[in-house]
């Protein structure tokens, strides 16, 4: 006996759950910005990535002077009318370098976390999708990669290449992708027994569509989070190599190497201020961009509301 | 427990050899050949290739790998390409003790700073002076270490005079525990900054966790006192996965260590190897990089281990 008789339809589309008083249903991006903004510190930080964007968009436009313009008779002038915040030991003003680092510091963290984040997500969608020997061999490596302080491989294959932002680059991107690639894993692995998966399995969708099409868009949310987070840490990574001298190279100006020659006796006694702004500013943007993470991190998490 | 400790031994071991590995082929990518450093240019072919015969570079690739991994075990690192005649590993040594100080006083540091300020943020929760010790959780991970060493020796080194600038100890005098100290709280307080933040939230979210236990909660109905409470009942339960930390802050402790003591010129390894950076001087960096993995890899197993013993809810 047929489970319904004929003429009978069961009537999904009508069920409350799913269409409460014949409203559209909210689009997730929109709950998830609606719970981002409630979160004043994110939107703080937010506001602010925008504004440094933008100045490091137009750094040429806005800069007051030629960032590497030496006025030798203006060296470690103090803040003033003609030097927003001053000017360093060679003259140069230090308002402009900062507007043009925060282009180096910006494109660096922005290219090498797209790339890492390239390279974690396909190695923790491969090892969490495909499980058994594939996952173990991984996550091994990661293991092993995890091991190293990050700073010493860092400045090793730095002193193989030449300096410079695409190598920083380069290196900063084949070494932060192995904590996205625990993630994704992690992500991949309570994905994959989901009955949607196993729906999308038994009509024989190929792997990599179930991948990229069915399984990548609702881990979304944490590799966001993830990536947020590591353009702050790049950034006080390369500059903390840039002061070392291991990073972008002078006269090149970055808000790590701006700070090479503040280390000095005559400097600390009477120039405050050189050593101060690009500290500030490198604290101010790593800042903005933990805090938006951690709005972003409770925007997609469904248990907070 | 004996079994688990020599699984958990067992498990480290593939992981050093997977270090070795990935190291020794960072180093196959350097530009040139060892010979090209150590060696006068104008050097006939004949001989060069001598010495390449001599020195094993014209062996298979997997060859000088074990060699070389052989030669590490036995704790021969090769020498110095610049300080020709210094062996690597007497270089490291020397280095070594003053590193390991820096570092111990730096975790001893971090902790005694961290573990209150994350029981006063959870027993305070959602209170003035939570929110305080967050923002400056926050502030303490996007601060540069290298720019708030520069503003600590600035304020208190040349404008107060209360601390040295920098070295391990006053030229000239003769050792006292006292000047040793004297030069150490600045570089190990920068140090342990790194991790500071993560500590303490790592702390206050453990004792919230266990302070809404029911076992807590028992311990209130029957009376006893709030503090007595929080830190005999509460503390004990919360410290235990924090030993677990300990463990992951290591990397970042040992890689901290090159900028800390570039900017306190305190001679330990990590200065030793941010001038073998600048002189491409690749054995010692290599060493140094295994030593400092090897070092992380015990950490950790010694974290993992001490967490089984203090914790025995955990069966193996």
């Amino acid at each position: 006996m047929p489970l319904l008789k004929e003429n009978e339809t069961v009537e999904i589309n009508n069920h409350p759950i799913i269409d409460l008083n014949n409203e559209k249903p909210e689009k997730m991006s929109a709950i998830i910005f609606q719970k981002f903004i409630k979160n004043k510190l994110a939107v703080v930080g937010a506001i602010y990535l925008l504004l440094i964007i933008f100045a490091a968009i137009f750094a040429d436009v806005l800069a007051p002077h030629d960032p590497n313009y030496q006025q030798l008779l203006k060296k470690l002038a103090p803040p003033g009318k003609e030097y927003l915040l001053g000017a360093d030991n060679l003259g140069r003003d230090t308002l402009s370098r900062l507007l043009y680092g925060a282009r180096v510091s910006l494109i660096v963290g922005f290219v090498s976390v797209a790339g890492s984040i390239f390279i974690g997500t396909a190695v923790g969608a491969i090892a969490g999708y495909y499980g058994g020997k594939i996952d173990a061999f991984l996550m091994r490596f990661v293991d092993v990669m995890i091991s190293f302080p990050s700073i010493f491989l860092l400045i090793i294959l730095v002193t193989m290449f030449e300096p410079s932002i695409s190598t920083l680059i380069f290196v900063f991107a084949i070494f932060g992708w192995t904590g996205t690639s625990r993630l994704v894993r992690g992500e991949f692995l309570t994905l994959r027994s989901r009955e949607y998966v196993l729906a999308a399995k038994t009509i024989g969708i190929p792997s990599y569509k179930i991948i990229f099409a069915h399984i990548l868009p609702n881990a979304m949310g944490p590799i966001i989070v993830s990536a947020t987070l590591g353009v702050g840490g790049v950034i006080l990574a390369e500059s903390a190599l840039s002061y070392l001298g291991l990073g972008i190279q002078p006269p090149t100006p970055s808000w790590g190497n701006m700070l090479q020659s503040a280390q000095t006796l005559p400097i600390m006694l009477d120039s405050w201020w050189y050593p101060l702004f690009p500290g500030i500013a490198i604290l101010l943007t790593v800042l903005a961009f933990n805090f938006v993470g951690d709005g972003l991190r409770d925007a997609f998490d469904p248990k907070i509301k | 427990m004996i079994n688990y400790i020599i699984r958990r031994t067992l498990l480290a071991i593939p992981l050093l050899f997977g270090i070795t590995v990935v190291s020794f082929i960072i180093m196959q990518l350097a530009p040139g050949d060892p010979t090209a450093l150590m060696i006068d240019p104008m050097i006939k072919k004949e001989d060069l290739e001598a010495y390449k015969e001599m020195y094993g570079l014209n062996d298979p690739i997997y060859v000088q790998y074990f060699t070389w991994l052989g030669n590490m075990l036995q704790g021969n690192f090769g020498e110095s390409l610049i300080r020709q005649g210094t062996s690597v590993s007497e270089l490291i040594f020397a280095r070594l003790p003053n590193t390991l100080l820096l570092m111990v006083v730096s975790t001893i540091i971090a902790f005694l700073i961290s573990i209150p300020l994350g029981i006063l943020s959870a027993t305070k929760q959602n209170k003035l002076s939570d929110y305080v010790i967050t923002i400056i959780s926050f502030l303490g991970v996007a601060t540069p270490n290298f720019w708030f060493g520069l503003v600590l020796i600035m304020v208190f080194s040349v404008h107060l005079g209360w601390f040295p600038t920098g070295g391990v100890e006053t030229l000239g005098s003769s050792f006292s525990i006292l000047d040793r100290i004297h030069h150490l709280i600045l570089p190990a307080f920068v140090l342990a900054t790194a991790d500071m933040a993560g500590l303490t939230r790592y702390t206050r979210s453990n004792m919230i966790e266990v302070l809404r236990q029911d076992y807590i909660r028992t311990a209130r109905a029957k009376g006893f006192k709030q503090n007595k409470v929080i830190y005999k009942h509460g503390l004990k339960n919360a410290l235990i996965p924090v030993i677990t930390i300990f463990g992951l802050m290591l990397p970042s402790f040992i890689g901290g260590s090159v900028v800390v003591e570039k900017i306190f010129t305190w001679p330990g390894i990590g200065l030793l190897f941010f001038d073998a950076a600048f002189q491409r001087d690749y054995p010692v960096l290599m060493a140094i990089t295994v030593i400092g993995s090897a070092l992380v890899v015990l950490g950790n197993l010694i974290a993992d281990i001490l967490y089984a013993v203090f914790d025995p809810r955990i069966e193996y």
